[in-house]
């Protein structure tokens, strides 16, 4: 008897498998030129549904046509409409014909025309890629494929991914995998027990898409659910307990954009810190420095196009070397007549900020150029669902200390650190000692200056590469030098440090704008009750 | 390339010492002023104009000029300073005098030198995308109103995407906080609820997108789909997409779209990370049309560059030289109020394969195009209008102007008319 219900509820069940697969069945008859043919004329709607089909083919052929489909590098000879991948980016690249394999070299691209892809195409093309690969054997394939999963949250893909459970060895994409079955069953209402035990299951996960799913569930935007109060219940605390957990990453986040701010301000002033700092010079044109050392990692880019991976090391010695010559040039030609007379010399250094501006205009063009990001600086270190830190960003901080702490072993370990010391504290005492302080001057200049380029390399990485880059940041770095105190390495390095957490703790508050203003007015403040900044050097060298 | 760059400066001063020489000859000539920025921060995007201005006289000239006359172009660097715009406008004007005026880029800069324009009756046409609210004798809008641009954009979000919540995200200054303010009506009016709108401004030239990019992802977890309507203004466009990428927010989770960004900006920029987020112009370079194939092959050609792009304000200027030269020839006089009449009416072809109509607001009809980013570096139209948009000066989403009407035509002849109170405003604009 229990063994002939048991068979009455597998024929069900097998007849209500058949059924949910029969769709896909169907189409399965169609072949992948039928289903493709006339794709590039399709609206995107059709084309989204072409993609489903193409997924419940059995052809090795699907998953790369659905991958180049995916990255824009399907297209289609205008004159037989046969379809081609394209095999990178340039116009001499081979092509491949879908159907037959062959290669062949584009003569003229005006021949083919791109099948063009929209967000939903893309969206759909990435859920169905994922589905095909979640039996791969690569390890990080399979974490991407589940992440995927997890985003689409389809019912359909409950079976396949508890198949892929039962496979699956390792411990983290188990874990995904239970997440993404847990997100499927939280919002089936059908079956209410397992909807809250899904539901406590996703408490304290931070993926974005489980807050979705929650806050979907709390808004009743989800069909209606049978035991709506203890649901309601179950994802109010789970809700909860990811807001706490997200409340304190935003803490954690907060401190690291402000580390990671610090640390660009520290990069762009610690070149300022020698020149105005240690030597005194007002240099206007310490930003143009920045600047120049962002043109040489755009030149050194186009000169080695196939190195970007590691253009920043070829960069950052070259960029030294040519701010720091150029700095050494202004310093002979132009600040040398002018030490001791501040004025002058800052009306002398803007002129030259102009110039070298409307120079690189000529030269490049006023256009901004595009400095590309090697590859292992790009993406983030995901700590969590919610808390990822940016490599970028990530290195630069790494980048920032390692300039400083060279910079200091400088000034403390060589001859030239003493040289330059001797120098800045009594020019006549050095002189009468033998120490040639036009050549120390205009070494100090340079080293300022060509500090400054390593940090245009770095800024390179972040923002603009144009001939006003350097006007972003010469306040700042003026602003860093004067709090942290004039003439001192590590008060420039705890003035950055703080004004960028101190920047970045007030703008979810005050917005960007308004957490700029309260920087400045805190500066000004600051400045009044200690004029000689956080850290004032004190004895016989803070005499002016 | 410095080779090139150094022959394109000889170029040029041949061609600026030609146009001394031929101003010795100003009665036989018809001049045409420049005032675009060739130094400081505007000239990243207005120096293109400046050359289409004058590849767009020597095609006129190549026909035969205008009126039996040759075509001058007289170029002016008023620098990225908005107070010298207007002193360059009014040497265009007094010394120089010119017929007509191309040039000017941000909204400050036009109300610097309205008042010249007006004072001088002369006439300027300014080629840049605003926030509306204005509308002078002397001046024609060849850009788009808020309603030709981010209106059709939000609807496209709406009802296309199905996008619920939304972050009005701009840099601080009038164009963005105005555009905000009328689309923050317009969506309260679709009823979208005050919490789902998150609005923000940054600083010009803001390169520290951290924790605003970190707030919309938060703001974007909370179970709606979310989107983010990008009036950012220029250099700071890069580094903002340069941080979405990196924190992962794809176009498909958050898509952005954009009313300052186009073919030139996405020219400067690694445009992997961004494939799919969107812009809202009125031309995209890759748009499939016969005219706009051969736009493109003299703009290559003029610049002896195969790799410079074109864009939406380069079409205004298209249209709206085309537009002068069409009135100019109707009129069969440069004197400005016979063309400011001759004008309105006035159809010629734009580049994406319709025509563009001057109206007697002093706007012009435009098509709506919305465009995915591509990896080249291009947009592909994924959505567009069926017809043309005409432009509204005064919007109808703002309290303070729905009431408003401009329209230059007899009997009005008023561009700020109150319909409610039937008066035309004192002001001029």
């Amino acid at each position: 008897m229990i063994l002939q219900t048991r068979r009455i509820l597998q024929m069900v069940f097998c007849l209500l498998l058949v059924c949910a697969v029969q769709p896909a069945k169907v189409l399965a008859n169609e072949s992948l030129e039928t289903i493709v043919s006339g794709i590039e004329r399709a609206n995107f709607r059709d084309k989204a549904q072409r993609v489903e089909q193409l997924a419940a083919l059995d052809d090795e052929r699907v998953l790369p046509l659905l991958k180049a489909f995916l990255g824009g590098d399907l297209y289609v000879r205008k004159s037989d409409k046969i379809l081609f991948f394209l095999e990178g980016s340039k116009a001499e690249d081979p092509i491949t014909n879908l159907f037959t394999g062959a290669s062949a070299t584009v003569e003229n691209k005006r021949l083919y025309k791109k099948v063009s892809v929209n967000n939903a195409v893309r969206k759909k093309l990435r859920a169905v890629i994922a589905e095909l690969q979640l039996r791969s054997p690569d390890y990080d394939i399979r974490a991407v494929a589940v992440r995927e999963m997890m985003k689409a949250s389809d019912p359909l893909n409950r079976p396949q991914l508890l198949a892929a459970m039962e496979r699956e060895t390792d411990s983290g994409i188990r874990e995904d995998l239970e997440i993404a079955i847990a997100l499927i069953d939280a919002q089936d209402a059908t079956d209410s027990d397992r909807q809250i035990a899904a539901i406590t299951r996703l408490s304290g996960v931070l993926y974005p898409e489980v807050r979705v799913v929650l806050a979907g569930l709390l808004e009743g935007t989800t069909a209606e659910t049978i035991r709506r109060g203890t649901v309601e219940a179950a994802a109010r605390d789970a809700m909860a307990e990811i807001d706490d957990l997200i409340a304190l990453n935003k803490v954690v986040e907060n401190v690291y954009f402000g580390i990671s701010l610090g640390s660009v301000l520290l990069l762009a002033a610690v070149g300022l810190a020698i020149t105005f700092g240690v030597m005194g010079v007002i240099n206007m044109a310490h930003g143009e420095m920045i600047m120049l050392g962002a043109y040489t990692t755009f030149v050194i880019q186009q000169a080695f196009p196939e190195l970007i991976d590691v253009s920043i090391f070829i960069a950052i010695p070259s960029a030294f070397l040519v701010s720091g010559l150029v700095g050494i040039a202004i310093e002979r030609g132009v600040i040398r007549h002018l030490y001791g007379r501040p004025l002058e010399t800052l009306l002398a250094t803007f002129g030259i900020s102009l110039v070298l501006q409307q120079a690189v205009r000529s030269i490049f063009s006023p256009l901004n150029q595009s400095v590309s990001t090697p590859s292992w600086m790009s993406g983030s270190l995901e700590i969590n669902g919610v808390l990822s830190l940016t490599y970028s960003r990530l290195y630069i901080i790494i980048f920032s200390l390692l300039v400083l702490l060279a910079l200091t072993l400088l000034l403390k370990k060589t001859l030239f650190g003493l040289q330059m010391r001797a120098v800045t504290q009594n020019r006549r005492m050095a002189n009468s000692m033998g120490i040639r302080t036009g050549w120390v001057d205009a070494l100090t200049f340079g080293l300022g200056s060509g500090i400054a380029g390593i940090a245009g390399v770095a800024l390179s990485q972040l923002t603009n590469v144009g001939p006003n880059l350097g006007q972003s940041y010469i306040i700042d770095s003026f602003l860093v030098v004067v709090f942290g105190g004039v003439g001192n390495l590590m008060g420039t390095f705890l003035g950055a440090m703080s004004l960028g957490i101190f920047n970045k703790f007030l703008e979810p508050f005050a917005g960007a704008v308004l957490a700029k203003i309260a920087v400045l007015v805190f500066i000004i403040l600051f400045i009044q009750k200690y004029p000689r900044g956080m850290f004032a050097l004190k004895g016989r060298s803070a005499e002016d | 390339m410095k080779a090139r760059k150094f022959g394109m400066g000889l170029g040029a001063a041949a061609l600026m010492m030609s146009l001394s020489t031929g101003s010795a000859l100003a009665s036989d000539t018809i001049k045409v002023g420049v005032l675009h920025s060739l130094s400081g921060t505007m000239a990243i995007s207005e120096t293109t104009l400046k050359d289409t201005v004058l590849m767009l006289v020597e095609e006129q000239n190549k026909k035969g000029g205008l009126l039996g006359k040759k075509l001058e172009a007289v170029v002016v660097d008023p620098a990225s300073n908005w107070p010298l715009f207007a002193e360059k406008a009014r040497e265009l004007i007094e010394k120089e005098k010119v017929d007509v005026v191309f040039g000017c880029w941000t909204s400050v800069s036009r109300k610097s030198v309205l008042p010249v324009f007006e004072e001088l009756n002369s006439l300027l046409f300014y080629p840049v995308q605003y926030e509306g609210e204005e509308s002078s004798k002397n001046v024609f809008y060849t850009g788009a109103a808020p309603n030709q641009q981010a209106i059709p954009a939000v609807d496209y979000l709406m009802n296309e995407v199905g996008v619920k919540r939304w972050v009005l995200a701009g840099t601080d200054y009038v164009y963005p906080r105005t555009t905000n303010k009328i689309l923050e009506a317009y969506l309260k009016d679709k009823g979208v609820a005050a919490d789902d709108i998150m609005i923000n401004y940054t600083p010009f030239g803001h390169s520290d997108w951290q924790s605003i990019v970190s707030d919309i992802k938060k703001f974007g977890s909370a179970g709606k789909k979310t989107a983010v309507v990008s009036t950012i203004n220029g250099d700071a466009n890069v580094p903002f997409y340069k941080e979405l990428g990196n924190q992962g927010i794809s176009a498909e989770d958050i898509p952005v779209v954009a009313f300052s960004v186009g073919e030139e900006e996405l020219s400067g920029l690694d445009t992997g990370p961004l494939v799919g987020h969107l812009a809202a112009w009125n031309y995209f370079m890759s748009v499939d049309a016969d005219v706009n194939t051969d736009f493109i092959d003299s703009w290559k050609a003029f610049i002896k560059d195969d790799k410079r792009v074109t864009n939406d304000p380069m079409e205004a200027h298209y249209i709206g030289f085309n537009m002068w030269a069409a009135a100019v020839e109707k009129a069969g006089t440069t004197d400005v109020d016979a063309v400011s009449e001759a004008i309105i009416g006035v159809a010629v072809p734009n580049l994406t394969g319709g025509y563009a109509t001057m109206m007697p607001n002093h706007h012009i009809t435009k098509p709506v195009l919305i465009g995915e980013i591509q990896d080249d570096g291009q947009f592909e139209t994924v959505w567009q209008t069926t017809g043309t948009v005409m432009g509204d000066a005064w919007s109808d989403f703002l309290p303070d102007s729905k009431d408003i009407t401009a329209d230059w035509t007899a009997p009005l002849s008023c561009g700020n008319y109150n319909v409610k109170t039937g008066k035309c405003s004192g002001q001029n604009y």
